[in-house]
């Protein structure tokens, strides 16, 4: 057992409202720079959809991610020896215009127009070129289905959802559509840093925080290929690439990201994970249908005494097992089993996890014409959910439908379970059914609840700080530095011979 | 005077540049070592371009190393006349696609307007430089026949006599004797590539001096402490006042 702690996530996408505050929010610290106008390493986007930048989850595209190899797993579309031969060019990279190209408005041109005839406008400039420019296309351009089928008919989920069933999806009447925010998933077994030539990306030991070195990246462009996310960019104007840092000064102080801080739906939790490092490559090998399973199983219970030997003996600070007790994400994904990876055929093992969408319950108006909010039309079970299962598998379970049912039941239950406290129109055996179905009693439909929608800002992130008195410690012996502040003398006094 | 300028001073001006100025960017503008690769801003035009050059010049790279290095080998190889053609016309095709492949990144930088935004100076410098080395040595294989041949008599006592540093430049200057097209090719190509050494560690030429190579014998994952908390180094001062060093 060699156990590590890992910085992880939930999204509950029933709670996004597709603000975009926190891609705002991230755009406003880390990428409002020449280079990385084009860069959204946090984005929001709308299911279905092509998403940004376009297409990105068609691997057959953009030859993301790895692929099982006997025991192991190689990378798809980089790797030393398929990598090094294409280090001169590389066709499986997204260039500018898969993302979009950035622009910005001439808004002085609306003070400085002299008087005319005609209303003064900004033109749209490129970020790029500095010319007048046609815009094309945005990070978000199929925002709530951009108003035509046209963006969502592309999705690649849905080469197992039928004809049919996708027709369903886009009439007036029964449209549905969620977002799906998205940023690095800072994996166990990143793909970026395994096609790395130059070692400039790693993982942080003591967090997991998946980082590029600035001095050591040489612009092989590697790893925009290898990520299967497409989380990490490049940018044209420094020749570096980058990718979400996490907001790692902001962990280190016990901090949330900038994203997780601003989120207005408050969908985003944030805690420890200790893992079995040893385990790594076994699963992400492991075979499709085992994949999710074997992925949460590498994650273990920080309760459990001989996993907390271990992790001390590892040298994991006591703070950080605490955190890990107490992490809402351990009770998202182990505990309650509701959230789910965000395409674990990517094999690369993602910290981020999503509690899929429900949707909204939706009334119907009935044949008298008077809208119908009775429990029965209300609360339809999980065979008639307005989304295809089919779409969510392919999104969240290469493809197991009975995975995505069995979240379904327990979100489902949840609901019933508060319909009963809060209208009572819920009968004792409907109710009894569905916590059955879900494997729970009302406590624990509580216990869901209350982190889902009554939850404060310390229930949402357990984040441990990084210790910065302690570090001293970590890396010399305290007692030479006793009364000195930080570390020390830089250089010695000159005392002479 | 202008052969002794060129071909007994030259190199170690371009040595020593290069030596220092590339140990210093590395170590000290590590930022700053980049292959600046511009695929992202134009990818098609840079496929061909990029890959008949690199793949052309990284041939003749090794070509002329092996040439250096076991000179007695390539002559050996070449008593055979249909060998040496087979050797000359491999090393003639890997120079045209090297030039082709040159071609076209120029003419890509020059026409493409988001990869104009990305240009300085030194990316034309790169280009003139490696369009007179590339065409001088072009013009050798073509007047000078066969290079693989004399480059032992010649190129090779001459370039170890610039690293014993007792440049022996009497070796360039004997050629002139028969051709003097092949003599101009053969300066330019010498004068150029020294010129290319010199100026390595102020252009983008950088990018190949850190090749990355380690990659095939790494392992993929990379995971990086910043602490090692399992080994915390042992106090070497227990007891203040009985040695009272400044221990950094
Ligand atoms: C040995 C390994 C080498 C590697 C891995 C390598 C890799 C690269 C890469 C990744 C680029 C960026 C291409 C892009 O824009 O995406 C590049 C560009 C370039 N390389 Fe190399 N290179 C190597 C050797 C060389 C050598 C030996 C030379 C010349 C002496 C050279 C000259 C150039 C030039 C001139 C460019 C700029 C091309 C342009 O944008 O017009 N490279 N190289
Ligand atoms: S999401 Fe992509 S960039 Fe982030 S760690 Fe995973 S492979 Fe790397
Ligand atoms: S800020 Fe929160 S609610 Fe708004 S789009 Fe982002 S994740 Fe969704």
């Amino acid at each position: 057992m060699n156990i590590r702690s890992q910085i992880s996530m939930v999204f509950h996408l029933d709670k996004c409202i597709g603000c975009h505050t926190c891609s705002v929010a991230c755009k406003n610290v880390w990428t409002d720079r020449k280079g990385a106008e084009y860069m959204w390493w946090n984005n929001v986007e709308t299911k279905p959809g092509t998403g940004y930048p376009t297409k990105w989850e068609d691997q057959e595209i953009y030859q993301g991610g790895w692929e099982k190899n006997g025991d192991s797993v190689s990378l798809r579309g980089a790797g030393k020896l398929k990598g090094l031969k294409n280090i001169f060019a590389n066709p499986n990279m997204p260039v500018l215009d898969d993302y979009y190209e950035p622009w910005q408005y001439r808004y002085q041109d609306l003070f400085d127009a002299p008087e005319g005839d005609d209303q003064p406008i900004g033109r749209a400039v490129s970020l790029v070129t500095g010319e007048p420019m046609e815009v094309q296309a945005g990070p978000n351009w199929d925002d709530d289905l951009s108003g035509t089928p046209d963006y969502a008919r592309k999705d690649v989920n849905f080469k197992n959802v039928s004809a049919a069933e996708q027709d369903a999806m886009f009439q007036l009447e029964r449209m549905t559509f969620h977002y799906l925010p998205r940023i690095c998933n800072h994996c166990l077994n990143p793909a970026c840093v395994g096609s790395c030539p130059s070692g400039a990306l790693y993982k942080r030991g003591e967090d997991g925080v998946v980082l590029i070195n600035q001095e050591r990246c040489r612009a092989w462009r590697m790893c925009v290929t290898a990520c299967p996310y497409k989380k990490s960019y490049y940018n044209w104007s420094t020749g570096k690439s980058e990718k979400c840092v996490l907001c790692y000064p902001r962990l280190e102080s016990a901090q949330p990201p900038a994203c997780f801080h601003s989120c207005v739906g408050r969908i985003r939790y944030m805690g420890v994970m200790l893992y079995d490092a040893d385990r790594i490559e076994a699963v992400a090998s492991a075979d499709e249908a085992e994949l999710v399973d074997r992925h949460l199983d590498i994650y273990l219970d920080p309760n459990d005494p001989e996993v907390i030997k271990a992790a001390r003996a590892n040298g994991v600070h006591d703070s950080t097992i605490v955190a890990a007790q107490k992490s809402p994400v351990y009770k998202f994904v182990k505990e309650w089993k509701i959230a789910l990876p965000l395409h674990p055929e990517f094999r690369t093992l993602p910290n981020l996890f999503y509690v899929p969408p429900l949707l909204p319950a939706m009334a119907s108006v009935g044949e008298d014409g008077n809208y119908d909010s009775v429990n029965e039309t209300l609360l339809v079970g999980v065979e008639k959910l307005r989304v295809p299962i089919s779409y969510l598998a392919s999104l969240f379970t290469a493809g197991n439908e009975n995975k995505v049912i069995d979240v379904f039941k327990k979100l489902h239950a949840v609901r019933v379970s508060r319909r009963n406290s809060t209208v009572g129109d819920v009968s004792e055996q409907q109710l009894n059914t569905c916590m059955n179905e879900a494997g729970f009693d009302t406590h624990v439909a509580n216990a869901i609840y209350r982190l889902t929608s009554l939850c404060t800002y310390e229930e949402r992130f357990v984040v441990p700080a990084a210790h910065r008195e302690e570090s001293i410690e970590m890396l010399e012996s305290a007692h030479d530095y006793k009364g000195n502040t930080g570390f020390g003398f830089k250089e010695r006094p000159a005392r002479g011979l | 005077m202008l052969d002794y300028l060129l071909f007994g001073a030259l190199p170690y001006v371009a040595l020593a540049v290069f030596l220092i100025g590339s140990i210093y960017r590395y170590v000290f503008k590590g930022f700053q070592v980049s292959s600046l690769s511009s695929q992202f801003l134009e990818g098609d035009q840079l496929f061909y371009g990029s890959q008949f050059f690199h793949w052309g010049i990284i041939m003749l790279f090794f070509g002329h190393l092996i040439g250096f290095m076991v000179p007695s080998a390539v002559v050996a190889w070449n008593g055979d006349p249909v060998r040496l053609l087979i050797l000359e016309f491999t090393a003639f095709g890997f120079a045209l696609s090297c030039l082709v492949g040159l071609l076209l990144l120029i003419k890509r930088r020059l026409t493409t307007k988001r990869i104009q935004m990305v240009t300085g100076p030194m990316d034309y410098v790169v280009y003139i430089v490696l369009l007179l080395q590339i065409i001088s040595g072009i013009g050798i294989a073509y007047f000078g026949r066969w290079g693989s041949n004399w480059f032992a008599a010649v190129m090779t006592p001459y370039l170890r006599s610039v690293f014993a540093f007792n440049p022996n430049v009497d070796l360039i200057a004997q050629l002139s004797t028969s051709n003097a097209i092949a003599m101009l090719m053969v300066k330019t190509h010498i004068a150029s590539a020294f010129l290319i050494i010199g100026i390595i560690p102020f252009t983008r030429f950088v990018h190949f001096l850190v090749a990355p190579v380690d990659y095939l014998w790494r392992r993929y994952q990379l995971v990086i402490w910043n602490w090692n908390n399992k080994e915390i180094r042992k106090s070497r001062n227990y007891f203040p006042g009985k040695s009272r060093e400044f221990n950094n």
